[in-house]
């Protein structure tokens, strides 16, 4: 009753405020919809508390599918792995509920904002707590959707309706290698139930596994905005900002990292696939984080660096050191969901104006804004005692012990550079924002800037305390938790057992301090660095996103145009119009026998007689 | 005496090609009509012409239907033609060609 009441309760929200949230006051809607998730979190609290969940805790709703041997019913699993998802969810995703009470109250879709924002934490449960692959996969559908609505909630704007659409084709790229390796693995193991699924793993060839799991990843790389398909996540940002802190930050595009940890028998035994998205998550880190060096839209520079975390993630995952990868998601979900909310601060502040070179002077009206973005910053950047610290310097550690002595350890050494680079764009976006003297020009339009209402401030506040201090739920200190319970579900040795050397455990922030001093001195004062060649590489994306725009764009297009300059005005129309001219001109020459006289049809009837009584009577 | 069959089968040929060639050659829609009726009792004529040689019913028989069928038409047949003729002001079926494509 409990699980299903998790997810009951958003989509009640949804439905109460997408029937009749038109005609309910700002007040109601928001309440509603704040108050689904909320309730949501206390019960998912509360599931999390019992002792069934250390074994999974199962619910069957129904049989969904039955057809011949192959079933599929549809159930709810909440084990160690999931709980940890649905808190986040449910908890961060109500923060930023109330943050978007707020943060939305002038709009005019304030009910279709939270019927969506409800029908996406519901859609989130679903893809977290479902029973089988294919639940998940419903659930992955429905987030996809989810985030397409959001971004493009403000469609009179030609740019958010443009950025839903292309996140949506995105997304549908990965999804369909996603299904293509859902159906293999329907085909080989004969379920796609989640438990039995555990079992049967080991009794699939070695290379059928490799791709299947290689399928699914790239089904990953298209939700998680990974390299090849991370395009539409940075243009995601023209949806409302609470959203991007919500959906394209802390849970929805974390989809990949968890189906990964769910799907870990099968990505356990495929060893080319570990390699593969260990490559990819590295690649992506650094490379995001170099995009992020260069970029002027504030919310694009955290865009980009939610892409590189993520790359972070799929590092750890590729190489098994699957608790440190749910933890930094963990801490990624509090750090970059209180920046993102920082960003809206300031937007909101500054009536929409988010470009880094017209912001600055901020320290002063928005105080309580900034310490939460600084926190979040120093949490980014992999600064102890702050959460980032923990989960990053883990992953970086469980990567080296993994990867040493093999020539993978270079993934290793690009996700250090990633942590260098990192610090540095953070410390650009902070002192650009708040450090640099006033200049923005938006003093005669909009007033002085001023500090976000309450609503908005105090969801921050706990993100902040979060941030500040959510690294302990995998510190020694405080023993462990929330790791302790993930490699007791990874089925792992205690992992506490090898001691890092000390230089490793000090590598990481130390990096982190440097990147932050690097960027102190490189920025201070100065609103441009030029990087010359290099920075023009990185700000076209490594001239992939010329290379997209001219081969799959260019191309669709060539070859749009070609079907329809050609294909279509030959060969259909052509075809179409051509059985229309026979048509027409065997009529024209026929036309001539129908001559309206009656004599002319009784000598033709008579003649036919004739002949046929001819052949008749003297032929046969 | 008894005129042999085959007198009669010539007359009712004769008759009938000059039904046939009156409705083919004739602009007069009467004319043309009272052709077909030629050609229909030209049959008749032979009908039962056989059913003589031959002692049957049979031809007799669908004589009579003939000639029911054969009034019936003409009933249909000079209302058409009337009709025509009030609208048109004439009845040589030259001027009726409605129907050319």
């Amino acid at each position: 009753m409990l699980l299903i009441l998790i997810i009951a309760l958003p989509l009640a929200g949804w439905l109460l405020n997408g029937l009749v949230g038109g005609r309910l006051t700002r007040r109601a809607v928001g309440l509603i919809g704040a108050g689904g998730v909320g309730l949501s979190f206390a019960a998912a609290l509360l599931a999390a508390q019992q002792p069934a969940v250390a074994d999974g805790w199962r619910v069957v709703l129904w049989d969904w599918i039955a057809a011949g041997s192959f079933s599929v019913r549809l159930g709810l699993l909440l084990d160690r792995l999931s709980a940890v998802m649905v808190l986040v969810v449910t908890g961060v995703g109500f923060l930023i509920h109330v943050y978007s009470t707020g943060y939305m109250r002038e709009d005019p879709g304030y009910s279709r904002y939270f019927a969506y924002l409800n029908l996406f934490i519901a859609s989130m449960l679903l893809l977290v707590l479902g029973d089988t692959l294919l639940a998940l996969f419903v659930g992955w559908e429905l987030v996809g959707l989810c985030s397409y609505l959001l971004i493009g909630f403000w469609f009179d704007r030609e740019r958010a309706a443009s950025a839903g659409r292309k996140a949506f084709v995105v997304n549908r790229i990965g999804d369909a290698a996603f299904l293509l390796g859902m159906i293999l693995l329907a085909l080989e193991a004969g379920t796609l139930e989640l438990d039995p699924l555990a079992r049967t793993a080991a009794t699939i060839a070695p290379a059928t596994v490799t791709v299947i799991t290689l399928l699914l990843f790239a089904g990953a790389t298209g939700k998680s905005a990974q390299l090849p398909l991370y395009t539409w996540l940075p243009d995601a940002m023209e949806g409302p900002t609470p959203v991007s802190a919500l959906i394209h930050a802390a849970t929805m595009v974390t989809a990949g990292v968890y189906m990964i940890a769910r799907l870990h028998p099968l990505f356990a035994r495929a060893e080319m696939t570990q390699t593969v998205v260990a490559v990819v998550g590295a690649t992506t880190a650094f490379f995001a984080a170099t995009i992020a060096l260069v970029q002027w839209d504030l919310k694009r520079v955290l865009a980009y660096s939610t892409i590189s975390q993520l790359g972070y993630m799929f590092l750890a995952m590729g190489l098994l050191a699957m608790p440190a990868g749910m933890f930094h998601l963990t801490t990624h979900a509090f750090f970059k969901a209180l920046l993102f909310l920082a960003a809206g601060s300031v937007m909101h502040a500054m009536g929409g104006v988010i470009d880094l070179r017209r912001l600055g002077g901020l320290a002063g009206p928005l105080r309580w804004t900034m310490w939460g973005f600084l926190i979040g910053a120093l949490a980014l950047a992999g600064v102890p005692p702050f959460a980032g610290f923990f989960s990053k310097d883990l992953i970086l550690e469980q990567v080296f012990e993994r990867t040493q002595g093999s020539a993978l350890l270079l993934v290793w050494g690009l996700g250090l550079l990633t942590s260098f680079v990192t610090a540095v764009y953070i410390t650009r976006a902070a002192i650009m924002t708040f450090a640099h003297p006033a200049a923005h020009t938006g003093h005669a339009q909009h007033g002085h800037p001023h500090e976000a209402p309450s609503l908005m401030l105090w969801p921050m506040g706990v993100l902040a305390v979060l941030s500040a201090a959510g690294g302990f739920l995998g510190s020694q200190v405080a023993g462990r938790p929330l790791l302790h319970s993930l490699e007791q579900f990874f089925a792992l040795e205690a992992h506490a057992a090898v001691a890092p050397a000390t230089w490793l455990v000090l590598l990481t922030p130390a990096v982190g301090l440097l990147g932050i001093a690097a960027g102190y001195l490189q920025y201070r004062g100065r609103r441009e660095v030029a990087l010359g060649w290099l920075g023009t590489f990185f700000e076209r994306q490594w001239y992939l996103e010329p290379l997209y725009d001219r081969v799959i764009v260019g191309g669709s297009k060539w070859v749009g145009r070609t079907l329809a300059d050609v294909v279509e005005l030959r060969v259909i129309d052509g075809a179409v119009n051509g059985i229309g001219a026979v048509v027409g001109r065997a009529g024209r020459s026929m036309r001539a026998v129908q001559t309206g006289y009656v004599r002319n049809y009784a000598a033709a009837i008579l003649a036919g007689t004739v002949l046929l009584l001819g052949y008749w009577l003297l032929l046969r | 005496m008894t005129i042999p069959v085959p007198y009669y089968l010539a007359l009712s040929a004769v008759l009938f090609t000059m039904g046939a060639l009156g409705v083919l050659i004739r602009r007069n829609a009467l004319v043309v009509f009272m052709s077909i009726e030629l050609m229909l009792n030209s049959v008749n004529l032979s009908f039962v012409a056989y059913a003589r040689q031959l002692g049957g019913l049979e031809g007799q028989v669908t004589v009579f239907f003939v000639m029911v069928i054969a009034a019936v038409e003409v009933v249909v047949g000079l209302a058409i033609i009337v009709a025509i003729f009030r609208s048109r002001d004439t009845v040589d079926i030259d001027d009726v060609d409605l129907l050319r494509g």
